[in-house]
């Protein structure tokens, strides 16, 4: 319960502190080494101690390396923060503005459109979009088994902006467009926007024309954004129809996907083509009890007479 | 902050060698002469040791300790007390139970579209962990167990409108009682919400508070949320 020295910034300073003091340990840990090699030689003569002091010094060794290893990745990963912290230098009003051109397309496609590596607004609407799916799915009682809907969610989620992401930029590379993995993370991860919006709206208002509307406007637009930014920075009209064409599809149907996966109505309908009110595939009995008990009793009988 | 921990009174956990804080020495300087440390000069009764008092003593210390959070957070002041001195057997009491009371809707049958408790958990310190990270991200001061402490306590209200909504569900379940429900989650969502970010908000840059306040928003109404739209069967 006493933690008082736990507060404050500085724990970077520290860690970095730690490190330091660490390769100085090091350091001296090599100089003892040395040091021992010369007990060593000493050891020989010494017999059982010797073996017993060698045993303990490799325990040690290996006590230590292991510590080390465990202290070196718990400051990588701090290190790794520090490394994503320029990503994440965003000002409130930059993250509305942002969010508001996600949804319009700029017809500019003689010169590369910029695009913000930045990665709070997309996290965050990634985020939103596991809470809003895991409301779709409980509204629709979907039934997952073998897990859970907040895995399952977060799955989808972060699958496809992640994969996604991944898989644009590999075209990108081939199509040799000018655009690096972060901008590409930020570009998807800012399109998500309109399916935040469109998903919301249609899981608590059921009506189908309303979300196809939506699908074409709201979708089509953070689509058709994304496709503009990406044809600015793309040279070539077949490079051009790949990229986009690849990026355009599976967003919205990754949009029509995840309405109709999680939507009360096609529950509805599933259950009644192939849902429980179908009888279990039964087993029928047959004959073959009859015929083994046959046999088991002119066995019995063929025993006993024997006996 | 280090102007706060100086002047903060722990109550009875005091540090052993508060005097010892006062001597500072640089490290180039070579230290020689005579040196005396004034140990235990300052008041007799800060050298008790915790090694040989009751067991009860140390319960009830720590109970207290954890009961006194729990009242600031239910009067959420500008106050240090929740992040100087953390833990974490306050959250774990709090996801525990209220996993647990969200449980027991989908308890005996197979199908359970209701929360189950590996789910409330993982969602309660998942969520944490992220908002931590991302306050972390954003430049936030202050550290990891912390923050993980003081979202962890505000669950509180929400967990006492999920005891209030199963008291209300054993009265009946009609319109009534679910806009009776409404009104308490809403209220406990805005309440947990609003005490988190009064104790988070001091060690955020102030231009970004609303960056960091978004995902406990989001935090907080997903478990609401679950809170609302539990019926047990």
């Amino acid at each position: 319960m006493e933690n008082m020295d736990d507060t404050s910034g500085s724990s970077f300073e520290d860690m970095g502190e730690m490190h330091q003091r660490m390769k100085e340990e090091e350091e001296e840990e090599e100089a003892e080494g040395e040091a021992g090699a010369a007990e060593e030689e000493d050891g020989e003569f010494l017999g059982m101690k010797g073996l017993r002091g060698q045993l303990g010094r490799q325990v040690a060794d290996q006590m230590w390396q292991v510590g080390k290893r465990q202290a070196s990745k718990a400051f990588s990963l701090y290190a790794n923060i520090d490394i994503l912290r320029p990503y994440f230098d965003v000002e409130p009003v930059q993250v509305r503005t942002r969010l508001l051109e996600s949804m319009i397309p700029v017809k500019m496609i003689n010169f590369p459109q910029k695009i913000a590596g930045e990665l709070y607004g997309p996290l965050m609407l990634v985020f939103t979009l596991v809470a809003i799916l895991l409301h779709g799915m409980k509204t629709s009682d979907t039934i997952i088994r073998e897990g859970t809907l907040m895995g399952t969610a977060i799955g989808t989620c972060f699958g496809y902006w992640l994969g996604v992401s991944s898989f644009i930029y590999f075209l990108a590379y081939l199509c040799n467009a000018q655009i690096t993995m972060v901008q590409m993370l930020s570009l998807l991860g800012y399109g998500l926007f309109g399916h935040c919006i469109t998903l919301f709206v249609t899981y608590n208002i059921h009506f189908h024309s309303l979300f196809y509307i939506f699908w074409l406007g709201v979708g089509g637009l953070s689509t058709l954004r994304m496709v503009a930014v990406l044809v600015s920075r793309t040279v070539g009209h077949t490079q051009r129809l790949i990229l986009c064409g690849t990026l355009a599809a599976l967003h919205m149907l990754f949009l029509l996907y995840l309405h109709f996966a999680y939507h009360k109505v096609v529950e509805g309908i599933l259950d009644t083509l192939e849902g429980p009110n179908m009888p279990p595939f039964q087993r029928v009995a047959r004959d073959i009890p009859v015929v083994s008990n046959a046999i088991l009793n002119t066995t019995a009988k063929a025993v006993a007479l024997t006996l | 902050m280090a102007a706060a921990e100086g002047s903060g009174v722990g109550g009875a956990a005091k540090p052993l060698f508060a005097g010892l804080s006062d001597v500072s020495i640089s490290e180039d300087i070579p230290v020689e002469g005579e040196i005396t440390v004034p140990v235990g000069s300052q008041s007799p009764d800060e050298d008790y040791s915790t090694l040989d008092e009751p067991v009860r003593d140390t319960i009830m210390r720590d109970l207290k300790a954890v009961g006194k959070k729990f009242v600031h957070v239910m009067y959420p002041k500008k106050s240090s007390a929740l992040l100087r001195d953390w833990d974490l057997w306050g959250p774990l009491v709090l996801c525990v139970s209220l996993a647990l009371m969200l449980q027991d809707g989908s308890a005996d049958s197979k199908d359970d579209g209701g929360p189950q408790f590996a789910e409330v958990f993982v969602i309660i310190w998942f969520g944490a962990v992220v908002i931590t990270l991302n306050s972390k991200l954003l430049g936030g001061t202050i550290s990891f167990f912390q923050s993980l402490c003081v979202l962890g306590y505000c669950v509180l209200p929400l967990t006492v409108a999920m005891l209030v909504c199963r008291l209300v569900l054993l009265a009946g379940s009609g319109t009534v009682s679910f806009i009776v429900r409404l009104i308490v989650v809403i209220a406990m969502f805005g309440w947990s919400t609003l005490a988190s970010t009064a104790f988070l908000a001091d060690s955020q840059p102030p231009n970004r508070k609303a960056l960091v306040v978004y995902p406990i928003f989001l935090f907080y109404f997903v478990i609401s949320w679950m809170i609302l739209t539990f019926t047990p069967q």
